[in-house]
Formats: structure tokens, sequence, C-alpha cells
């Protein structure tokens, strides 16, 4: 291994983690002129032009404020559960293909951080291990609330990740390997895998909405009967890590379903544009970041318009819908599969 | 070179989460007092602690969480080579999903589904 790999692999790591950090922090902007857009008020507009620099005063305040730990509290793992989860928030962007390649002096440069053969697998065993981070918050804080918010948070999580795991495999099925790049390769101009796997991609999205602890799934934090759920003794960067992780999940599910289900880079027509390998590239990544940016509306979209489920209706959702239908699904692919496969 | 590229990237990701949580402890005030340090329970004086027995209907779901999740592991490998193993693979997993299914029914009308 030599030191140009290790430098050119360093900088992209930096770069796309500082950018999944200003991406999040930005959504918390837009979120909120969504909300006073949806309710008819302006929303924050004393920062700067339009409220442009909100963000970075919530962030700088964020780091002034006082460090609070209840007395009563498990000390170390107070601080591991939210370092935990914005850690976990953060690595899920290794395996996802932000482009395709970049061509500087003959040498190909990929625009993937690890393009590692059982990708999806990967994604989904660091969602799991979020779970934690927010049982140990919830847990170490020794608050009846933060218990109950964590337990919810627990139990809402791995139901979802059941349906949301089977609505994945339906994508294995069909094309054949564990890759994240491949798959997005594989949906080359406009062969997207939303257009064969309409319901698996309903599945995911719902399954996202829940394992982000979006509304109409935030029971873990419904302030109306939890206070502030999971998080309720926390401040200071601590309380930071919780809000900002939600806010890079919702902007990695946003990339998870473009490339799974909306062909990732590609775009339709690719082809016929004429372009120069690197410019495609770039042309590529754009659309990406459209596609997550439509995606990450649309959690917002629903968030300000659906109001929160109640604890019977979520679970009977997960289990007695979901995934009876992810089941179906993935019978329905196979059979599929196995009729194209004998014509 | 690509698990190289994790770990690298997971150095990176560490690095910089301990960073905030190192920096911002430095930077932020701090002052102690017994009211204060009390755990919150809106205002009226804190009852116990908060490491209890809970619901029992959690166990449940993770009960059943685990059933599912081993077999979903056990999917993976079989969605990755199911197009090249062809009929036989098919046929296998609708046993396997027959005595999952019954596994869910069987739940589902013992009413462990129902959330009270």
């Amino acid at each position: 291994m030599d030191y140009s790999f290790i430098i050119y692999k360093f900088t992209l790591a930096t770069v796309i983690l500082i950018i999944s950090l200003v991406v999040a922090m930005y959504a918390t902007l837009i979120e909120r002129k969504m909300a006073g857009f949806f309710q008819d008020r302006h929303g924050p507009n004393r920062a700067g032009k339009f409220g442009i620099l909100q963000p970075l005063a919530d962030g700088l305040k964020l780091f002034f404020k006082e460090e609070f730990m209840p007395q009563s509290a498990d000390k170390f793992l107070y601080i591991l559960g939210p370092s935990l989860t914005m850690l976990i928030a953060l690595l899920t962007s290794a395996v996802i293909p932000w482009g395709s390649s970049i061509v500087i002096g003959g040498t190909e440069y990929s625009l993937q951080i690890a393009d590692i053969n059982i990708g999806i697998l990967y994604v989904f065993a660091i969602l799991s291990i979020g779970v934690y981070g927010i049982m140990i918050g919830g847990w170490a804080s020794n608050n009846k609330y933060a218990l109950i918010g964590a337990i919810r948070a627990a139990s809402q999580m791995i139901s979802y990740e059941l349906a949301m795991g089977m609505a994945i495999i339906t994508i294995v099925m069909m094309t054949g390997t564990l890759s994240l790049g491949e798959i997005v390769a594989q949906q080359h101009g406009f062969n997207w895998n939303v257009w064969y796997q309409p319901l698996g991609f309903f599945l995911f999205l719902v399954c996202a909405f829940a394992e982000t602890n979006r509304a109409p799934f935030d029971l873990p934090e419904c302030e109306t009967e939890l206070v502030g759920g999971y998080h309720t003794e926390y401040s200071s960067m601590k309380l930071g890590f919780y809000l900002f992780a939600e806010y890079i999940n919702m902007f990695i599910s946003a990339a998870m379903i473009s490339s799974l289900y909306f062909g990732g880079y590609n775009f339709p027509f690719m082809d016929d544009l004429g372009l120069s390998h690197n410019a495609l590239s770039l042309l590529g990544s754009l659309a990406f970041f459209v596609k997550i940016t439509f995606f990450g509306f649309l959690f917002m979209w629903v968030r300000w318009t659906l109001p929160r489920f109640r604890y019977d209706q979520l679970m009977r959702l997960g289990w007695k819908t979901l995934i009876p239908l992810a089941i179906v699904n993935v019978i329905i692919t196979g059979l599929v599969l196995m009729i194209k496969n004998h014509m | 070179m690509n698990s190289e590229s994790l770990i690298l990237f997971f150095i990176v990701a560490v690095v910089l989460v301990g960073g905030a949580v190192i920096f911002s402890s430095f930077v932020a005030p701090s002052s102690k007092n017994a009211q204060k340090s009390e755990t919150y329970e809106c205002g009226i004086p804190t009852q116990g602690i908060s490491w209890l027995q809970f619901n029992v209907g959690y166990y449940l779901f993770a009960i059943l969480f685990l059933v599912f999740d081993v077999e979903t592991v056990f999917l993976f490998p079989w969605a990755a080579v199911m197009k090249e193993v062809g009929m036989v693979a098919f046929v296998e997993i609708l046993i396997f999903f027959t005595i999952l299914g019954l596994g869910l029914l069987y739940a589902w009308k013992k009413h462990a589904l129902i959330w009270e």
C-alpha cells in the first residue's frame, strides 16, 4: 500500500465526512424553513440573510452550552451513547457510491471510499448497531422518560429492520450481488430498480422513516408524553450529537434509497450526451445529489403533514402489514425470476 | 485495498467524534449544585431510580425479532446466488418461508403481535 493511495482515501474520507456534517447542519435550517412554509410563517430569518448563518450559530451554541450530567447517571455510558450514535451515523457513508470515477493523469480514482463486496450487509450491520447508541444513552441517563423513550426506540427499530432487510433482499435477488457499487452500476441509464420493485421501494421507504425515528414514527422522542424521549437528560454537544445524527441518518437514508432504487449516479440518456468520462461522472454525482435532495424533502414533507402514530398502531403496521407484505414480495420476485429464467 | 479504506474511514470518523467531545468538554462552562444534578422529573422531587422492570411486551417483540433476524441472515447468501442455482433454490426457500410463516401465524393467533 503506497502513500498516494492513503492520501487519496484520507482526503476522500475527510471530504465526505465534512460534506455529511455540513449537509446535516443545513438540513436543520431547511427543515425549519420548510416547517415555516407549511405553517404559513417565516422560519429562522435573523442570523444572516434568510437565516443562512443559523446552523453555524446553533452549532457554536451547542459547543459553548453547559455540559450537564445527572448525578445518578452511569458516567461512562452517558458519554458513550451519543458518541456511538454519531459515529454510526457517519460510518454508513463509506460504502455509498457518490459517483462513478474520475480519471486524473491516467489513474482512475473511484468516488466511493470502499466498494466492499458485502456493502449491503455492512450498511445493515451498522444500522443495527445504531439501536445501541439510543438504548445506551437512554438507559444511562437514569431517567424514567429517557428509559421509556429508549426501549420504545429499540423495539421500533428492530421491528422495522426486519421488513427493511427483506425489502433489500429482493434487490439482491434481482442483481445477484451484495456490492452497492455493482448494484448502482447495473442500473445504467434509466434501468432503475424502482420500475421492477415498486412494492419493495415502498416498504424500504416506510422502514427508513421508522429507522431514522422521524415523524410519523417519532415515538421515542414523543414530546407530548415523554418530555424529550431518550435525550431528556442531555445537553450541550452530546444533545447536538443526537440531533445531528438524526439529520445525517436522514441524508444517508435518502442516499440509500436513491442508490438502491433510483439508479444512484445514473440518469436518463446519459450515453447520448457524448460527454467525456469525467464530465459524465460529475454530472452523475450532481444527479445523485438532486435525488438525495428530493428524498430529503420528502422526509420533511411527511414530517410536517402526518400526525404521529399511536404505539399499538406502529407495532401493528410493522408486524402485521409490512413483514407479511415483504415476505410476499420476496416470493413474487423469486417466482418472476424463475419464469424469466425458464423462458 | 477496500477493507484498509474502511479502517481509514473509521479512524477519521472516530477522530472527528472524539475531537468534538473533548473540545466541547474544554470550552463548555460548568456550575454544579445539588438541585440541578437531580434526575429531571417535571419539577417534582425524583422518585427512586429508573433502572426498573418494564413492560414484558417488549421482550416478546425482542424474541420474535431474534427469530426473524436469524432468518434474514440466512436469506442474504441465498439471495446472492439464487439466480445461478435456479429452481432448487426457489423451492427450498418456499419451504423455508412456509415454516417461518407458520411461526408468524402462531404468534399472530396467540395475540403476541397485539400491543397492550
